[in-house]
């Protein structure tokens, strides 16, 4: 009988251990004494998803180190508000898979304050319900999807690319003033990227201008076929919404079918000293090549912003290659102090967010910002560019546009000059 | 011949037999109760631990069901398959197609989740019977060659057919929040864990039964010599296919409930890789045991993981970190593999039930 008695006190106590520790968990409901996660007096941490490895990697690295670099600048100069910010980066491949398991990382493991300019459409399109369930802000995201202007499904997104949409109408633009007549076609990523980039085209030269629309996949590096088709089809003007790594294959196949059309980028694949690097000796084939951008020309060293991050480059990212993409990434570590130190003293999430909302910032762009409460897409339009004698420089004005059938308009306003230690101010 | 040679499962020791044989348990209670007391373990576990944590232990759960099967299929029948990973691909889309069904026609109870996740193991069966009886005519290499195309193919088809899976970008997966009777701040992931424990405590059941079974025994004799099953009068294409089948099936809960875990399927999670890496877990978790399926689960999770936190410790120059970032849980991987082949063949569940063994012994020798 002990044996019997001792079994069951055994799971007795067992089952009362277990009930106890049930009991003992506790829901935390965000209480209004609560702290703001990842926000301390002397931290502000951040986190973002970046493609450091696979297929879109080549150029994109190289954003979130720069972010960095900046952000290291503002914490020497004395932080925002008193506090230094932290910035995690996680890998994720590019792979939309590994995207919710380092988000997850960092929001829930991390407890990251906001994610900041997480890269890729169809990566960050996965993680968008999870980002807004948890109500983390959601900044900048680093992709012109049109998905990040919804202020009423996602009012914690915002978006900082021009939107593909708007940049495919000013590409298509283009075509119709300098290039008519001419047999366009249309390469793009098989997702919102490439899908949202040729209603653009299509609402300015209308759907039978395109005479053959060819999509790619990043898992697959052959693209003859896409090619071959636009060869094929006497194709004059080809309109890529490519990453860098497909537009150099493109231009490169294309070279090797003896294919030469006149290239025009959108500015997510259009960096050309990203794609030089692609291309190695076979650079000269980006002659002539036409892209958007809305930042300063990473080359044109006398503009004071590139003067800037040249010098942040230097003292903080190890004087790493410069070039658009580091750009990009310092443009965001400054729009990103900016909100900062609107959202105030007293940072929580709703004031970042609201901070955003407010709109009214001005930076590096030439092209208008359009933060309000109605819209959370990013920029509002670009310029175009043109690789010539193996530099590539602005031409002609900025333009913008929107998203819907509205006009492409010229946009005048001239560009700010950065604050003279280069850190914004309230 | 078989294609792998597992070392057989461990016999009961002679003593415990002894004890039970006085009052036999029946074999569908006894795994009742474990599964009973370890779902109950789960719930403790599951208001100890932070949200991510939960989420990683659900994870765990979601790639044990896939582990489980791959074990069964290529521990006990001896057949070896490289697509376990397009067979978890089948159950996620499945259920993403199902769900996605659902939401488009107003119904976003949380109770239809049983259906898809149903539909999906419907689904994988379906392809698996297909697989498997290719599968059962083919030995060896030839056999690690056509599942190695059904892993290629089937991620493959996610973008030839983008207008139905979307390609590279994936389905959402529209999940209903946890019921509202556990309070507004509950967390999501905590009742994650739940609805996955009790999916794959399920399916564990099932399989711990189906080893204890007759098919079990058919499964072993079939695996260490067909010549000998035949004449015992085993069909042996019939158990082989049947095997195949079980172990998609559970391969294909495994991805229903990874897509339940991430709101949303993508061809990138279901890659070759991911074949491989399962294969791998249940070789170093333990060929053709269930216990061993738990370890390569966990393995497959933890590793990635700690590998980050390990590059984490150094402050490495960018260019480095960012070399190893993607990599080194491949080579980790990679050698914990060759170390466990070394130190111990029965992997990480062998090393365990030795070392079980060893104790009580020693034990009693010490004992007056």
């Amino acid at each position: 009988m002990r044996p019997m008695a001792r079994r069951g006190l055994a799971i007795a106590t067992t089952l009362t251990l277990l009930a106890s520790s049930v009991a003992c968990g506790s829901d935390d409901g965000p209480g209004s004494g609560q702290p703001v996660p990842g926000v301390t007096d002397t931290e502000i941490v951040v986190g973002t998803h970046m493609p450091l490895t696979g297929p879109a990697s080549a150029g994109y690295s190289k954003i979130a180190p720069a972010t960095k670099a900046y952000f290291d600048y503002v914490n020497a100069n004395g932080g925002v508000h008193g506090r230094k910010i932290t910035y995690k980066i996680m890998d994720d491949g590019y792979n939309p898979a590994n995207t919710q398991q380092v988000v997850r990382q960092l929001v829930l493991q991390d407890k990251v304050f906001a994610i900041l300019n997480g890269l890729g459409t169809p990566t960050h399109t996965g993680v968008l319900d999870f980002l807004h369930s948890n109500r983390v802000p959601d900044l900048f995201v680093a992709s012109g999807s049109r998905s990040w202007d919804q202020p009423e499904r996602y009012p914690n997104t915002f978006g900082f690319n021009p939107d593909y949409t708007v940049e495919g109408k000013i590409l298509a633009h283009h075509v119709q003033t300098d290039l008519p007549g001419r047999k366009v076609c249309f390469l793009g990523q098989d997702d919102d990227f490439g899908r949202d980039s040729l209603v653009g085209v299509e609402k300015v030269l209308g759907a039978d201008a395109v005479v053959d629309r060819q999509t790619y996949v990043t898992s697959n590096t052959n693209v003859a076929p896409q090619i071959g088709a636009f060869k094929a089809a006497g194709c004059e003007v080809v309109i890529l919404a490519t990453v860098p790594g497909f537009t150099a294959l493109a231009v490169g196949t294309a070279a090797r079918l003896g294919f030469k059309p006149q290239w025009l980028v959108s500015n997510v694949g259009a960096d050309h000293p990203t794609l030089s690097r692609q291309l190695g000796d076979a650079a000269g084939l980006l002659e002539g090549m036409i892209g958007v951008n809305y930042l300063p020309m990473q080359n044109d060293t006398a503009d004071p912003w590139i003067q800037l991050f040249t010098k942040v480059n230097k003292e903080h990212n190890g004087d790493a290659p410069f070039d658009g993409n580091t750009v990009y990434g310092m443009a965001v570590g400054y729009l990103f102090v900016q909100v900062l130190l609107a959202a105030g003293q007293d940072l929580t999430r709703e004031s970042l967010v609201e901070a955003v909302r407010k709109g009214g910032y001005q930076g590096p762009s030439v092209a208008p910002l359009r933060f309000s409460a109605t819209d959370h897409s990013g920029y509002g339009g670009g310029r175009l560019s043109r690789v010539s004698g193996g530099v590539q420089g602005y031409f002609g004005p900025t333009y913008e546009t929107d998203e819907e059938d509205g006009p492409v308009n010229e946009y005048s306003a001239p560009p700010v000059a950065p604050p003279a230690n280069g850190v914004p101010s309230a | 011949m078989s294609a792998t040679r597992a070392p057989a499962p461990p016999t009961r020791s002679a003593a415990a037999n002894r004890l039970r044989a006085g009052r036999p348990v029946p074999t569908l209670l006894r795994h009742l109760a474990v599964a009973a007391g370890a779902g109950l373990l789960v719930l403790a576990i599951s208001y100890q631990l932070d949200s991510f944590r939960n989420f990683q232990l659900a994870t765990v759960a979601a790639y044990l069901c896939a582990t489980a099967g791959l074990t069964i299929l290529t521990g006990l029948c001896g057949q070896l398959s490289l697509g376990h990973g397009a067979l978890m691909a089948t159950g996620a889309y499945t259920l993403a197609l199902c769900q996605n069904a659902f939401a488009d026609r107003g119904v976003t109870a949380g109770g239809v989740l049983v259906l898809s996740l149903g539909a999906a193991v419907l689904a994988t069966v379906a392809v698996g019977a297909l697989v498997g009886v290719a599968a059962a005519r083919l030995r060896g290499p030839y056999l690690a060659g056509l599942t190695l195309a059904v892993a290629v193919v089937v991620p493959a088809l996610t973008v030839t057919f983008d207008g139905v899976f979307n390609g590279e970008q994936g389905l959402a997966v529209p999940m209903a929040p946890a019921p509202a009777s556990l309070g507004v701040y509950f967390p999501y992931e905590r009742w994650q864990l739940w609805v996955v424990t009790v999916a794959t405590l399920l399916c564990l059941v099932v399989l711990a039964n189906l080893v204890r079974s007759r098919y079990g025994r058919a499964f072993r004799a079939v695996r260490d010599d067909e010549v000998a099953a035949r004449l015992a009068g085993i069909h042996v294409a019939r158990t082989q296919v049947i095997a195949f089948v079980v172990s998609a099936a559970s391969a294909g809960l495994g991805g229903a409930l990874l897509a339940v875990l991430a709101q949303s399927v993508s061809p990138g999670a279901f890659g070759l890789t991911l074949s491989l890496f399962l294969l791998m877990a249940v070789v170093i978790g333990g060929l053709g045991r269930l216990a061993g399926a738990v370890w390569g689960a966990v393995l497959l999770v933890a590793l990635p993981d700690l590998t980050h936190t390990v590059t984490d410790l150094f402050t490495l120059s960018p260019a480095a970190a960012q070399r190893l970032e993607g990599n080194l849980p491949l080579a980790i991987f990679g050698c914990t593999l060759i170390v466990v082949m070394i130190a111990a063949p029965g992997g990480v569940q062998g090393l365990v039930s030795r070392l079980a063994g060893a104790l009580p012994a020693r034990w009693r020798r010490h004992r007056p």
